[in-house]
């Protein structure tokens, strides 16, 4: 089930450019390119078996820290099945610099450029007008993150906890770790 | 709280020390994603921004490729102290929450399936979802300041939402399609006021 890999260093350096050019195209954040490692990693190389892919974004999805960690995930699973943990830490920073790199070294120009002339009318104007969409997009992101509670007639008691949770953090200052420990614990007990 | 329009409360990183520890500290509070955390850190606890500098800081940190919360960090490095501040503010978002993750990794296999383990999540997941909604609704009050029109916001973010929530459209072409109209109308806008 899961392979046992034999990796030269032709297959690592094709898996750091394929992660360079990931980089590039993750507009929207590195969740939006995770199908194409699916089919890169498992399906194409076969490197990966589909349960450490699943794992992978499960583990970073609950645990704290950015969600781009689940490919560092993927380069220690990928590492593991290549021979062990030294290379599973190889796995990881070959990964990880591969999606990190394009896109920081883009970013730092671009938000050098556009804060030198921020009263530019065009960079203004794209301020103002890209204000009101992306905190839509938030909310619509946070929409998308509810829908994995499933039918809201059978599982309301998460609904709930959902409603609730946004209407306290919008309108009070409570902290967000009470309201994530207190989620953790009612689900523990199978109470939602 | 009654804050001041005019904020002499602006504070600033003060060293690559305190942008590493800074955000390390967040990283580590972030479950289900750092952006929650990052609008109650960042601008309500240390002040670095108001709700507009966020807003607008955010706007560039989402239509660039990559994590955008990892763009954020890097915009708040890179602005203070250059290429090291991006360095320190990286390091601090990644080292700790990857040692974490990689000892999760670790323990995953034994306590996946335990029944407790799969409803904290759940429980948890759900509380996350909430925490990026209200995160967007604080936001909104930014746009009270705003030159557009309240109406014309509105309009624009209903209209994100369904393409994006309800009818799942690729991101890059609301981005794209609706950004476009919305800078457009902007432009415009700010065109009007220079002329009148």
């Amino acid at each position: 089930m899961t392979p046992v890999l034999d990796l030269g260093w032709s297959d690592w350096l094709q898996l750091f450019t394929h992660y360079l050019t990931l980089s590039l195209l993750s507009v929207g954040g590195g969740i939006t390119t995770a199908p194409d490692m699916h089919r890169y990693l498992v399906n194409q190389q076969g490197w990966l078996s589909d349960a450490q892919y699943t794992a992978s974004i499960a583990i970073a999805q609950s645990a704290p820290g950015p969600n781009i960690l689940f490919v560092a995930l993927l380069g220690w699973h990928l590492g593991l099945n290549a021979g062990g943990i030294g290379w599973a830490l190889f796995g990881v920073l070959v990964c990880m610099l591969g999606i990190i790199l394009p896109s920081s070294i883009l970013v730092y120009v671009t938000s050098r450029w556009s804060h030198e002339n921020r009263e530019l009318r065009a960079v203004r104007a794209f301020k103002l007008g890209m204000a009101p969409i992306v905190i839509a997009l938030l909310i619509a992101t946070g929409w998308i993150l509810a829908s994995v509670n499933g039918d809201p007639l059978r599982h309301w008691p998460l609904w709930l906890i959902t409603v609730l949770t946004a209407v306290i953090v919008w309108r009070t200052r409570l902290h967000l770790l009470w309201l994530l420990g207190l989620g953790g614990l009612l689900g523990w007990f199978g109470l939602v | 709280m009654d804050s001041s329009k005019n904020s002499t409360l602006r504070a600033q990183p003060a060293s690559l020390g305190d942008l590493f520890l800074s955000f390390t500290v967040l990283a580590l509070q972030g479950f289900g994603g750092v952006l929650a955390i990052a609008q109650r850190e960042l601008v309500e606890r240390k002040r670095w921004f108001t709700n507009e500098e966020f807003v607008e800081e955010w706007a560039v940190a989402q239509v660039m490729p990559g994590p955008n919360i990892v763009n954020l960090a890097i915009m708040i490095g890179g602005r203070y102290f250059g290429v090291p501040g991006v360095l320190a503010a990286l390091a601090g978002m990644f080292t700790a929450p990857l040692v974490v993750v990689l000892s999760i990794a670790l323990l995953y296999a034994q306590y996946a399936s335990h029944p407790g383990v799969i409803g904290a999540l759940r429980g948890m997941g759900a509380v996350a979802a909430g925490l990026v909604v209200a995160t967007g609704l604080r936001l909104a009050a930014s746009l009270r300041n705003s030159p557009l029109s309240i109406a014309l916001n509105s309009v624009l973010g209903l209209l994100c939402f369904v393409a994006v929530a309800l009818l799942r459209w690729p991101l890059v072409y609301v981005l794209l399609g609706l950004g476009g109209v919305a800078c457009a109308l902007a432009y415009r806008k700010l065109g009007g006021e220079a002329g009148a």
